[in-house]
């Protein structure tokens, strides 16, 4: 009844080419802005911030970039975690060298630095694909770490090799370090999330977009009708490390605050965030949120049960844990290999139709 | 001759052991691929898991203790007996069998013909799985594993090399018998391979699925064979590593250092598997010889991989894997 294009006119063709053509999508994105920009503000402390709503944005970030390189170019990549902590090293040097530059600033700056180093990195894509493009992307992941941990320049000679967040202040609020409230470290958050996930919707389905997604579906074909894929594959890689570096500043400035590259960026997150790709759904922008929000509240509810509840040992909880998500992961591409949007599409089919099955 | 060289040589040998241990862990990846084109990422975790259920078998842990005390709230640990070796590797051998028949049974059967990186992720969601189920059956705590294979320095050839350079090369007894178990390994796999009824069915599998499948090959008998066989590899895999080691968490990780080897060899090559593995060895070692003071140390991490992604650079399909030939 309230869910469906029916009635629903378009008179030009810039509203017949919007990103949400049916209303009901419509007014349930607004609603959900006006609740994250207006309401969580209020609501927000500094236990959901910490458990949940900060890792939800910055992996969803992370999980955004992922999803433009497999999801839509077609690119298999392990190296995010490495790709991380590029953005979160960069953001270090950067604002440890300029105390003056503003925040913002230095986390888009350190998201270009990253999508440099996935160009480069990116680069071996031009001969080799699959498989062994993905193990070569693993030599991202081991030689950044090592790089990080153990060149003293990059940590700036601090005698325990980790890495710390000074407190930076935007609009006169510190966002980062420990003065800073849970608020305004969501709201930064946010804002970036916000902006990015509007830039990776529009990207996608511009001309760019299309390329990518060309290359994805067959890259000899692509290339046959015009699509130079040495262009298409690193814009890829450069769109996709940017996402991932503002993704790792992020989470090293706002949300860490002090972090060592191999504990912090190691290969389990970039196995992480390939796993809220699937699990959420490849070429999909929302499965990308969807999958970051099943994947950080999942092991806490798990942790809350068990541990809170059942006065379990955490370590026994923490077995279980990485069990029960491996058993999670198959059972989700046994039953649906494409994510939860595919699960969602076809409820959003059923709703057009309903009450009347045809 | 000048020390340097023999200090360079001792490194080279004991990068060829390495590079056997390496090899070990590839074989298990290469078999899978080939009969299935699955990339099994849980290989580590399966050589991790098989030496923890070895460990098991022969100090009688009690599976899934800690779990049980935690919910009755019992203290139970250990059964009370011992087993000899031998029985407990027959035994793990069995759980290794049952575990691939599981597999395809309630995992791979399902994902008939899905896209590779679909089948990759179930075996990332297997390790994660399997990791999760070992620990929890028989404990996380470093655990010893004594299999009676001899350890220590390698008194011949101390001595041998002694007698040559007049300079004695350090080489462990336990990575000379890994290299002689990983030859009969080998030598095992391909007359099984060329000789057996069910090694040939497999070859065909393996070259070309849907004409094996109209001969009368049954695929799903194939790959319970072969994902038994991995786990033998892996069983393998897993006592050597885990007597050089101990039994631990780290041992999966062993995976990623099949990984660049694989790149090397081709993923479709048993021979690509020994040779590749050998090469990363010798380079890891002998890099991190000559380059330690410049760099720094920990260069192994990284090595093996950059040295296949610039191999890979120059030669896409590895030192002996088939030719990528592609079509629109």
């Amino acid at each position: 009844m309230i869910y469906r294009e029916a009635g629903d006119f378009k008179t030009s063709y810039a509203a017949d080419n919007q990103t949400f053509p049916i209303r009901g999508d419509r007014i349930a994105y607004y609603m959900v802005l006006a609740f994250a920009f207006l309401v969580m503000p209020f609501v927000i402390n500094d236990y959901w911030a910490n458990a949940i709503v900060l890792p939800f944005l910055i992996y969803a970030i992370a999980a955004l970039g992922l999803n433009i390189l497999i999801g839509y170019c077609g690119q298999l990549s392990l190296g995010s975690g490495a790709f991380m902590a590029v953005g979160a090293y960069a953001t270090f040097k950067l604002t440890t060298a300029f105390p003056g530059l503003s925040i913002v600033f230095v986390v888009l700056l350190a998201g270009l630095v990253t999508a440099g180093v996935g160009v480069l990195f990116g680069l071996p894509s031009l001969r080799i694909k699959g498989f062994y493009l993905a193990v070569a992307t693993l030599a991202a992941q081991f030689f950044l770490i090592w790089l990080f941990t153990q060149q003293p320049w990059f940590y700036n000679n601090s005698p325990t090799g980790m890495i710390s967040m000074p407190t930076r202040e935007f609009l006169g609020m510190p966002v980062t370090g420990p003065r800073a409230s849970a608020v305004n470290m969501y709201l930064l958050c946010l804002v970036f999330v916000v902006a990015l996930a509007w830039l990776a919707r529009n990207l996608t389905r511009g001309t760019l977009g299309r390329r990518w997604m060309a290359i994805r579906d067959m890259d000899i074909a692509a290339e046959i009708i015009g699509v130079n894929p040495m262009m298409a594959k690193l814009s890829a890689f450069a769109v996709s490390s940017f996402f991932i570096g503002v993704a790792g500043a992020l989470f090293f400035a706002v949300y860490l605050g002090a972090a060592e590259a191999s504990e912090a960026f190691g290969i389990e997150k970039s196995f992480i965030i390939l796993f809220m790709v699937i699990i959420g759904g490849l070429g999909s922008i929302l499965g990308s949120f969807i999958g970051a929000f099943f994947l950080i509240v999942g092991p806490v509810l798990l942790k809350l049960l068990l541990v809170d509840q059942l006065g379990w040992s955490t370590d026994l909880a923490a077995h279980l844990e990485i069990m029960i998500i491996g058993a999670l992961i198959l059972l989700f591409l046994i039953t649906e290999p494409h994510g939860i949007t595919a699960l969602w599409r076809t409820i959003k089919e059923k709703l057009r139709l309903w009450p009347f099955p045809h | 001759m000048p020390d340097t060289l023999l200090f360079a040589m001792e490194a080279a040998v004991n990068g060829l052991a390495a590079g056997v241990m390496y090899a070990l862990v590839a074989l298990g990846f290469v078999l899978i691929f080939k009969a299935s084109g699955i990339f099994n990422f849980s290989q580590g975790v399966m050589a991790l898991f098989a030496a923890l259920t070895l460990v098991g078998l022969q100090t009688g842990q009690i599976p899934f203790s800690h779990l049980i005390n935690a919910i009755f709230g019992t203290r139970l640990h250990h059964f009370g007996f011992t087993l000899p070796t031998v029985v407990a590797i027959i035994g793990t051998v069995a759980v290794m069998v049952a575990f691939a028949w599981l597999v395809e049974r309630y995992i791979f059967r399902h994902l008939v013909n899905q896209e590779p990186i679909i089948l990759f992720m179930a075996t990332i969601g297997l390790a994660y799985f399997l990791e999760g189920l070992g620990d929890i059956m028989w404990g996380a705590e470093v655990k010893r594993m004594d299999v009676g294979i001899p350890q220590g320095m390698s008194e011949t050839v101390d001595d041998l090399t002694f007698a040559w350079f007049g300079y004695g090369f350090f080489v462990d007894t336990l990575e000379i018998w890994a290299a002689v178990i990983a030859g009969l390994l080998v030598i095992g796999l391909v007359i099984f391979s060329q000789y057996t009824k069910q090694g040939r069915a497999l070859r065909a599998v393996a070259d070309d699925h849907q004409a094996a499948l109209s001969v009368g090959i049954s695929l799903r008998f194939i790959w319970v064979l072969v994902w038994s066989l991995a786990g033998i590899v892996a069983l393998v895999a897993g006592i050597m590593w885990g007597a050089k080691s101990g039994v631990q968490f780290s041992l999966s990780l062993i995976a990623l250092k099949a990984l660049p080897v694989l790149i090397l060899g081709g993923f479709t090559s048993i021979p690509g598997a020994i040779v590749g593995g050998l090469i990363i060895g010798v380079g890891e070692k002998l890099f991190d010889f000559f380059m330690q003071p410049i760099v720094g140390s920990a260069t192994e991490n990284w090595f093996a991989y950059m040295l296949a992604l610039v191999f890979l650079l120059f030669r896409p399909q590895g030192l002996f894997g088939e030719k990528i030939i592609e079509r629109v």
